[in-house]
């Protein structure tokens, strides 16, 4: 039985409520309130996990988010599993399992402890340097890599739980309940203000709320109760919403600001079903107030890593707030005062403090006077070199610092212990104030980073702001709240403040020691592994930004981005190329301030909610006869209707043939439709298409080629006149609403002079597709009052007609080379007009058939697919398209860059036809095109934009762009594939029809 | 994330809107007339400015009117959304 390290009334912890969970296999108790880090340093566990590059043991080092070190595997091997957890954030709850990551086989046993002995050849920049080269070695490091390494292990099974996101418009926000959280609240919710009070914790009033000493007062008062009474008043006000385990992820421009509310995550896992587990509130504040807080700074000094040594806050925190003892023998190590606050909680419960040592020579504060009259031993001007224990420190040496404190001398004293609590002094927590843009300044007094420049409308009030003394907080708070929020009359008039501490600190980056810097593991990054002999190397290698620092030695980059040690890196790279602290910049903090899941961020946009779905008016009938889909944009779109046990292939082929001997029908209705009226609709036209638009007839259809102002092809289709002043465009499913915006762009901003209008009118009709040599039968059969006669409907027209008593437009087009009717009719009647199309077509053997199909038939007729056999980099030259670019026309978009020297070049990639030697051979699209494979380097021409086999001409064809390729008709060329290489011949991308015959074929 | 000002229908979130790059680059009137390079300043020359810079956007999600705005770079501080014809009321 491992020792019981809890002492009782502590103000977080109901004792009349336990908990069992689990702990790499084996079973602890805790109790409601616990977080898994305090239950398990009341069991006198501390060793939690491994480091990872070294995989040192590694303990608990705080109490909070800032953690580097805890962070465990949650509920392994099931749904709910959970990396990188911080076991001091996370409540423990009945039936709780958590495992340490980053070490295998077991934490006690860990096969890349090795590494620790081999340190000396991991040195900063390591894995840029060693595995750079040789190359092809890439592949056996990995292995080992991945093995030995690991931040945790994601999830293999769908997330059981309910994520939302919610927005929230606010008056105040206000960042953290702390002590000036809370009077900030206060202020502002009694002054009309509708104000947003949220902090990460579960309980208010941060580390004030068990400030319980005798020696720190507010008006009189014990602090701890002071504030008590001030957040028994605030729960009861009706402008302010106060949400707890509420943490600010990112704080973005123009206040707007993204925060994960935790709703489940301490409930025992039976109580979480059909709740909802985290929700993303998305909130805009009028304005905002940081009240963050600051991070206590540990010290850098030889073996500052082991199990037990942690932050003297943290210490404190342990004690008085959760009434764990981290250890029976303490130590503290500080440079400041805020140490024997520490000391003090712990010898007021009767729990042993060895021995304090702190840098500084001159001490001179109440609480000190008052540890001493405790006979503990102050080691004043003292630092510690060395630290002692494997995988639980119990000693460590000290030695006295010079006066400068560069050097360490005397003699070595060792001392033994348990537990370390350390002190470097305290960092303001502008993590979210730089986010938001904020710019730092640099307050040498005390070496700390503060708030400068706001970008928004926001303030930083408290220990985030630099105010660390509690009469700071407390009178600055008041008095800058006041003016932030522009208010007259509050609650606050002075405070009477008495505390045991003072402001003096001794501060030294890097703590000398009687090793040389070689032999000494002093750790900056805990997560990460960097020491400060990494942060020198990496300085002395010629890196001077941090940014570079940084990266090339990893400190910050971990989970916990560095909340303990960027201070310290910043210190030894100024002290070290003899800079100002922040000459070299301070690094960056991006957001999520500590790690959002992805559950978090999805919200509900999961399964068939992930993105809108378009489903054509047809569609229930497709998905009745056993199409299969595809997506084009957010569309599903019929790709094929296989039969029986018919594959893909079989199904395309059979589809590909019906439609040129019999009758074939496609559903267009994803085909993005702009209607265009206006007395200048004509002229628009002209404008915005390469061909010539004025001369077309009312009735008549046109097939027209859009460019972007560079002269590349952007979208092509068909547009038909309905009247003297109205067009109907249709553009590709995917390019709709690109082209409407486009068309807006130039209608509002270049020709404002025009008179034109266009509205949308994609998802109003459905569009039926009717094509093959019996198509003109089917649709007399379906519309038997229209003349269908090639004399008074002839290709490229269109008629106005009726289907019983419902409107339709009749459009005779064809982008398959048959003859090819187009119905166009409001939604709601596609799917009968579908069927009623099927019907008449029985006899004729009408086959459905998807877009697969459709584009093997186009490619049997040359025609392109804009984005397929084009990119941005085709111009309608390129696609040997000559034909449709007017020259007549003085200007139209894309016209002037047609004939820059760039365009002009012969040796443009052009599209041609290419057709294998073997005509069963089916080319890859995408395959690389070449001329040459003796020549090293081989020369790329181009590559395959489409290719089929074609059921009709029976061989495989393809469309491809070569450079040159116009001059190239009956060239062979190779097509190198990884096991073979493919002789092609250049040929015209017309394969079927090339007169057009076909177009008014009667069978 | 920018709060935007659109000036046809109010402050509406920065996810409504499409940005349109550099405003005041009017399309040449001629272009048949300028030389390849004189073209190529107005297809691919833009500026890159650290300050105020002008913008048009577009409510691509709202009521689909393109406008300016003149915005520090800076800082991202959107100094004015102006509709378009309008002067710029900053410099
Ligand atoms: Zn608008």
């Amino acid at each position: 039985m491992s020792k019981n390290l809890r002492f009782k009334s502590s103000k977080l912890v109901d004792e009349t409520y336990r908990i069992s969970f689990k702990f790499n296999n084996k079973t602890y108790y805790g109790y409601k309130g616990d977080t898994l880090a305090s239950a398990l340093l009341a069991s006198d566990v501390h060793l939690v996990g491994r480091s990872f590059k070294y995989h040192r043991p590694r303990g608990i080092m705080t109490a909070g988010s800032e953690e580097p070190n805890a962070i465990i595997q949650l509920h392994d091997n099931t749904s709910r599993t959970e990396p990188n957890v911080r076991a001091t954030e996370i409540e423990i709850y009945e039936g709780l399992v958590a495992s340490s990551q980053n070490c295998w086989p077991s934490v006690n046993f860990d096969i890349g402890g090795i590494n620790n002995f081999l340190s000396p050849i991991i040195p900063a920049g390591f894995y840029y340097k060693t595995f750079m080269w040789p190359k092809s070695f890439w592949e056996k490091y990995e292995y080992f890599i991945r093995k030995s390494a690991g931040l945790g292990k994601s999830p293999k099974e769908t997330d059981p739980d309910i994520y939302e996101h919610k927005y929230i418009h606010c008056d105040v926000l206000i960042i953290g309940a702390g002590i000036s959280g809370i009077i900030a609240a206060k202020m502002a919710a009694k002054n009309g203000l509708k104000t947003l009070l949220m902090d990460e914790k579960s309980f208010l009033g941060g580390s004030t709320i068990y400030d319980n000493s005798e020696f720190s007062k507010i008006n009189n008062q014990i602090t701890s109760s002071w504030l008590e009474k001030e957040i028994n008043e605030i729960s009861k006000l009706e402008n302010l919403e106060i949400k707890t385990r509420t943490s600010v992820a990112a704080f973005h421009g123009y206040n707007f600001l993204l925060a994960r509310e935790n709703l489940t995550d301490h409930l025992p896992i039976s109580q979480r079903e059909n709740k909802i587990r985290h929700r993303l509130l998305k909130i805009r504040s009028k304005k905002v107030i940081n009240a963050t807080g600051a991070i206590e700074r540990p010290l850098i000094f030889d073996n500052n890593d082991r199990p037990g040594i942690l932050l003297s806050s943290a210490m404190k925190k342990y004690i008085d707030l959760y009434g764990v003892a981290c250890g029976e023998n303490n130590i503290l190590f500080t440079n400041n005062d805020t140490a024997y606050e520490t000391a003090m909680s712990l010898l007021q419960r009767g729990i042993k403090v060895n021995a304090i040592i702190d840098n500084r020579v001159e001490i001179d504060s109440k609480l000190s006077y008052e540890v001493e009259k405790n006979n503990i031993r102050i080691f004043k001007g003292y630092t510690v070199v060395d630290t002692y224990g494997y995988k639980r420190i119990n000693g460590l040496s000290i030695m006295q610092l010079s006066k400068d404190g560069q050097k360490v001398i005397g003699k070595k004293i060792k001392l033994s212990c348990d537990s370390l609590g350390v002190s470097g002094g305290w960092t303001p927590a502008v993590h979210l104030f730089t986010q938001s843009g904020g710019k730092l300044k640099f307050r040498e007094d005390d070496q700390v980073f503060i708030p400068n420049k706001y970008p928004s409308d926001q303030l930083s009030i408290g220990s985030c702001n630099g105010d660390l003394s509690l009469e700071e907080i407390t009178t600055n708070t008041v008095l800058s709240v006041k003016k932030f929020l522009n208010i007259n009359n509050t609650d606050y008039k002075t405070f009477e403040i008495t505390t045991g501490i003072n402001k003096s600190k001794r501060n030294i980056w890097l703590l000398p020691s009687d090793k040389i810097l070689g032999k000494t593991k002093s750790f900056v990054d805990y997560q990460n592994d960097a020491t400060a002999k990494d942060i020198k190397l990496a300085l002395r290698e010629g890196f001077r930004s941090i940014e570079h620092v940084k990266r090339y030695t990893t400190t910050g980059m971990g989970t916990d981005q560095g909340k303990l040690g960027n201070m310290h890196a910043l210190g030894i790279i100024s002290e070290t190329a003899g800079t100002k602290m922040g000459e070299h910049g301070t690094t960056t903090f991006r957001p999520p301030y500590t790690p959002l899941t992805f559950g978090t961020i999805v919200g509900r946009n999961v399964g068939e909610f992930f993105d809108i779905i378009r489903r054509t008016p047809i569609h229930d009938w497709h998905v009745a006869n056993n199409a299969k889909f595809e997506n084009v944009g957010q569309w599903k779109r019929a790709w094929y209707y296989p039969k029986a046990n018919e594959n893909m292939h079989q199904a395309v082929q059979r589809e590909s043939k019906a439609a040129r001997d019999c009758a074939g029908i496609l559903d267009a209705s994803t085909l993005g439709k702009i209607d265009i009226q206006g007395t200048d609709a004509s002229e628009f036209l002209n404008r915005v298409y390469t061909n010539a638009w004025s001369k077309l007839a009312i009735g008549k259809c046109r097939y027209g080629l859009m460019l972007n102002e560079d002269g590349m092809v952007y979208d092509d289709g068909v547009t038909t006149r309905l009247d003297e002043n109205h067009y109907i465009m249709t553009t590709t499913t995917g390019g709709a609403a690109n082209v409407l915006g486009k068309l807006e762009d130039y209608l509002q901003t270049e020709w404002p002079e025009l008179d034109v209008y266009l509205s949308s009118v994609t998802d109003h009709y459905a569009t039926i597709s009717v094509c093959g040599p019996h198509s003109k039968k089917i649709v007399s059969k379906v519309i038997p009052d229209l003349d269908f006669s090639d004399e008074k409907f002839p290709h490229m027209s269109f008629k106005n007609t009726k289907i019983g008593q419902i409107k339709c437009r009749v459009m005779r087009i064809s982008f398959t080379g048959e003859q090819s009717y187009e119905i166009n009719i409001q939604s709601n009647y596609g799917k009968s007009v579908w069927e009623k199309c099927m019907e008449a077509g029985k006899d004729f053997n009408i086959t459905p058939y998807g877009t697969e199909t459709m584009h093997l038939l186009r490619a049997e007729k040359g025609f392109i697919i804009v984005g397929q056999d084009t990119d941005a980099t085709m111009t309608p030259i390129d696609l040997q398209m000559d034909w449709i670019v007017s020259k007549k026309k003085y200007d139209f978009i894309g016209k002037r860059s047609l004939y820059r020297s760039d365009t002009i070049k012969d040796d443009r990639k052009q599209l041609v036809g290419l057709l294998t030697e073997n005509p069963k051979e089916v080319l890859e699209e995408g395959a690389q095109i070449v001329a040459d494979i003796k020549k090293s380097p081989i020369e790329m021409l181009g590559h395959v934009t489409s290719s089929y086999y074609s059921p009709n001409l029976n061989k495989s064809i393809a469309l491809g762009v070569v450079k040159g390729g116009k001059k190239m008709l009956g060239q062979k060329l190779i097509i190198p594939m990884e096991n073979k290489n493919i002789n092609v011949t250049v040929a015209d991308p017309v394969f079927l029809d090339k007169e057009g015959e076909r177009l008014n074929a009667k069978l | 994330m920018f709060l935007i000002n659109c000036p046809f229908c109010g402050e509406r979130e920065q996810s409504e809107f499409k940005a349109g790059g550099e405003a005041y680059l009017e399309r040449p009137k001629q272009p048949t007339e300028l030389s390849d390079d004189e073209w190529a300043e107005f297809l691919f020359m833009r500026k890159n400015i650290k300050g105020v810079q002008f913008e048009r956007w577009n409510h691509a999600h709202g009521c689909r009117k393109w406008f300016n705005i003149a915005r520090d770079t800076s800082n991202d501080q959107i100094k004015a959304v102006y509709k378009m014809g309008e002067k710029p009321p900053v410099k």
